[in-house]
């Protein structure tokens, strides 16, 4: 049985919540490179990870978001992409054990192409460099996920395929009068008929406007493609009170969509900005396991 | 004579090369450009922004007709300065510190420039002091910044703060804009305004520029 029938044999398969805002809790400062902890703070990064799995992910990421060399070399730290994303899996995959399968996220470069700013060619080397230390790392699965640019998921999917992992692609629908667009444009069925073509074995959202206005964009993607569909939406938008950054939405109002998400089609479900442990577990309580 | 239509259709499409060869045409038969800006340049970017407002174009669209607009401009602005017609305002624009994220801001700057301010880049994670500094030494009117983390707004009040105690603050007008700020965090902090995408940040900075 394959990775992907094996998991959902029993859907929906609870994925994990946020990782950036958790590790600032273990006294990441803003701007500093999230990423750079798979090597200098291994431990609170597989501490991230094991919360996830304690709450009950059958399915983790892992904290290489944007270790492609094009994001890092804004930290300076573009030679270390090899490193990072080998060290970022394997983090993911000691906290995993047995328990849960690692599917290792590569997000966007943060340059645009329709501008100049990257290459296509560029972009190619980046993620084809990333998917190949994560598969190393012992990733099980790849997501391709955040995007905004069709273009650009296009490309790093293939790079991910090209490792032979089962891979996940998935794009942020936050723009336009109804937020059903991503930031370029685009829609869910193109976004859903694209990036099936280009061998994405899983399609979906991620990010976004809040996890309302994800279970019709859930409807769209599962109506225009035959691939199983991943929702990782966002605890609504935060606020800041006081100088501080709060996401006023809890973990029962969030675990409170989820019937609507299941019943939308999502076979993956987990969170992304706003979320922690505590939302995952208590989308756990709703799903029954 | 050229035909200027195609001026205004060039940079509507996000045809640089159109509207630089035309542009150059235009300028060599003596058309005025104050001519070219007024009746086929703006018209055509206010149309670019009325489209992308009613999700016709977006961003993609958006900045290849910024892009035509800024290449027919650095052809025109020497001829208007020669003639004494000043830009429409100096701007001075970044992404607040402890933030790399600069496609928003590249994306204002780029509509910015496209609507004929002097825009001084000063990139992605900037320090509060070099927005002072653009103020004090570049004579920035207006200063805009960027943030894309939920946790380097905070940045923005920072900087506002290091304009007052420049004693700047009141020689500027300072926008705001990116993914999670609001009009209500924007009036918090004490900026003067909020655009919610880039082709309203070009509207927001003339009203700012004109108040």
């Amino acid at each position: 049985m394959s990775l992907l029938e094996e998991l959902l044999a029993a859907t929906p398969v609870l994925t994990d919540g946020a990782w950036g805002t958790q590790l600032q809790a273990r006294g990441l400062t803003p701007g500093e490179c999230p990423d750079q902890w798979n090597l200098t703070r291994p431990a609170e990064v597989e501490e991230v990870a094991r919360a996830y799995v304690e709450a009950g992910s059958r399915v983790i990421l892992s904290n290489t978001f944007g270790s492609n060399r094009i994001t890092l070399a804004g930290h300076g730290l573009a030679g270390k992409a090899v490193e990072l994303n080998r060290a970022g899996a394997a983090i993911s995959r000691r906290a995993a054990g047995d328990r849960a399968k690692v599917f290792a996220s590569i997000g966007p470069s943060g340059k645009m192409l329709v501008s100049g700013e990257t290459t296509e060619d560029e972009l190619r080397a980046a993620f084809a460099e990333q998917a190949r230390a994560l598969a190393e790392g012992g990733a099980d699965a790849l997501v391709v996920e955040t995007m905004s640019d069709l273009a650009e998921a296009k490309i790093a999917l293939e790079a991910a395929k090209s490792t032979g992992l089962p891979v996940v692609a998935c794009m942020v629908f936050d723009t336009g009068r109804n937020k059903d667009r991503t930031m370029m444009g685009t829609t869910p069925e193109q976004a859903a008929s694209e990036l099936a073509a280009y061998g994405a074995d899983v399609i979906g959202a991620n990010c976004g406007v809040g996890v309302e206005s994800y279970i019709a964009i859930c409807r769209r993607l599962k109506a225009a493609t035959d691939r199983p569909v991943w929702i990782k939406a966002n605890a609504g938008l935060p606020e800041l009170v006081g100088g501080k950054t709060v996401w006023k939405m809890t973990p029962e109002a969030f675990a409170g969509f989820v019937p609507q998400l299941i019943q939308a089609g999502a076979s993956f479900i987990g969170g992304c900005c706003g979320t922690s442990p505590e939302f995952i577990r208590a989308v756990a309580g709703v799903i029954g396991r | 004579m050229p035909e200027l239509w195609k001026l205004h259709d060039a940079i509507l499409n996000g045809d640089a090369k159109t509207a630089v060869a035309v542009t150059t045409e235009a300028l060599a038969e003596n058309v005025s450009p104050l001519e070219l800006v007024q009746k086929y340049m703006v018209p055509a970017m206010d149309l670019v922004g009325q489209r992308f407002e009613c999700e016709e174009y977006f961003v993609p669209e958006l900045l290849l007709a910024a892009r035509a607009m800024k290449g027919s401009l650095a052809l025109i602005r020497p001829l208007l300065v020669a003639s004494g017609a000043e830009p429409v305002g100096r701007v001075a624009i970044g992404t607040v510190k402890g933030d790399l994220h600069d496609i928003g801001k590249n994306l204002v700057s780029a509509m910015l420039e496209g609507g004929g301010f002097d825009v001084i880049d000063l990139g992605a994670d900037v320090a509060p002091e070099k927005f002072v500094n653009a103020v004090k030494e570049r004579g920035a009117k207006i200063v805009a910044l960027s943030a894309l983390l939920t946790v380097t707004m905070g940045s923005m009040k920072t900087t506002i703060q290091a304009l007052k105690d420049a004693g700047v603050r009141e020689e500027v007008k300072v926008m705001v804009g990116g993914a999670p700020v609001t009009e209500q965090f924007a009036q918090e902090i004490g900026a003067d305004g909020y655009s919610e995408n880039a082709s309203s940040a070009v509207a927001l900075a003339r009203r700012l520029a004109a108040s």
